[in-house]
């Protein structure tokens, strides 16, 4: 208000009153905003975890692949290492499938169809299939985590 | 006849009642302006509306729908409870186990298909009459937003049985969500309450479909049907244009 009466001294009371409520109501509802949008993100998901284990990887023979339906997950390793590819097709969600006989990735939805590198070869998908995050655990095991995606390419040497 | 007189004529039923059926003008303006349910509806309706050629009824077949999926939908609340796997179950045994049940699932699911397809008829019919010239071109965008609501409802009821075509079709509807423009990725966080389609998201569609979008829909109805009746009713005169400034009517 300070700037405004510089400016215009004949600021009246009414006015100077009709300013005050006017920003109050407007910082009430600025903070309704910025309150409901922050309520609606939860902050605590009870998702399953997005680590999971696979098995040794002395276990995987150098062009074999294993898939994990459950985790979405296929694992390819080949002659440079190891890669985790996630499952869910880049186009609208659905959960391809490798097929041994063709060596391609499909979708059953939209008959999406990717190569082992994640590479669109066909059908409507826009993106290449995402590349996954893995390690190895104290025990040993093979770790990939869904929800960490790495470049495109990224072998992993386990 | 004496004893209609004798219901009518008492003290408790003209406190409720306040004008009879007498057929004057008077007394039909004054019954339809002093009643709640009857506010909306013109005093006068020309008899060319009344055809079904005019309008061919869809837009009040659309409502009735609405009233239709409302009913219905509260009866099937009493047995359902929006949690996994429980959703799955009750809609189980309100197919199987409950009197009716299927009958009232079915009532509901057809309606709300119908409701889809009347409202989108009902599109088709004001576009090819012209009815969203003036003054109507405000209500041609209530109906838009309308159709975007009934399209809505329909949708977030497709994820409440939570079996696998409810959740897969869920699943890419979300998926296209994600297609918004700078905002996708937190568009669809905030409506599925994480970043799978689970509990959060099954109860966030649960309180859209049966609180926030109806309401908003029966709102945006009742603004729809002022603005029919404001505009002169359905194919009101021919050739109305929106009335002077300070002419009035």
């Amino acid at each position: 208000m300070s700037e405004s009466e510089k400016k215009d001294p004949r600021v009246t009371r009414r006015l100077f009153c009709q300013a005050t409520g006017l920003s109050a109501c407007a910082a009430a509802a600025g903070g309704t905003g910025i309150l409901s949008i922050d309520f609606l993100r939860p902050r605590a998901l009870f998702e399953p975890p997005t680590r999971f284990a696979l098995g040794p990887p002395d276990a995987m023979e150098t062009g074999s692949v294993v898939t994990d339906e459950d985790h979405r997950v296929i694992v390819a390793r080949r002659a440079d290492g190891f890669r985790a590819l996630s499952s869910i097709c880049t186009h609208l969600g659905c959960i391809t499938r490798y097929q041994p006989d063709a060596g391609v990735i499909a979708c059953p939805c939209h008959g999406s169809r990717f190569s082992l590198d994640g590479e669109v070869i066909g059908g409507p998908a826009p993106r290449p299939l995402h590349w996954l995050e893995m390690s190895v655990s104290d025990k040993g095991l093979i770790l990939v985590d869904t929800a960490v995606e790495v470049p495109q390419g990224t072998v992993f040497k386990l | 006849m004496e004893f209609m007189k004798t219901v009518t004529g008492n003290r408790l039923w003209r406190s409720i009642v306040r004008h009879g059926v007498v057929a004057t003008n008077r007394n039909r303006v004054m019954m339809v302006m002093e009643s709640l349910f009857l506010h909306l509806h013109s005093t006068k309706v020309r008899r060319r509306n009344l055809e079904a050629s005019s309008h061919y009824y869809l837009g009040g077949i659309s409502g009735f729908l609405f009233c239709v999926l409302t009913m219905t939908g509260l009866y099937l609340m009493l047995y359902y409870h929006p949690s996994v796997p429980q959703a799955y179950q009750d809609m189980k045994e309100l197919s199987f186990a409950v009197s009716n049940g299927v009958f009232l699932r079915n009532m509901h699911r057809w309606a709300a298909h119908a409701m889809v397809l009347a409202v989108f008829l009902h599109m088709l019919r004001v576009f090819y009459h012209k009815a969203y010239r003036p003054p109507r071109e405000f209500n041609w965008v209530v109906g838009v937003v309308l159709l975007l609501l009934t399209l809505l409802l329909s949708y977030t009821g497709y994820l409440l049985p939570w079996d696998q075509l409810a959740f897969w079709g869920v699943s890419v509807g979300t998926n296209m969500v994600q297609a918004t423009p700078f905002a996708g990725k937190d568009l669809r966080f905030l409506l599925l309450g994480g970043n799978i389609v689970g509990e959060n998201a099954l109860l966030r569609f649960y309180v859209l479909h049966c609180v926030i979008l109806p309401l908003a829909l029966a709102f945006g109805v009742g603004i729809h049907l002022w603005r029919v009746r404001k505009d002169g009713g359905v194919q009101g005169s021919r050739g109305t244009t929106r009335p002077e400034p300070g002419k009035g009517e």
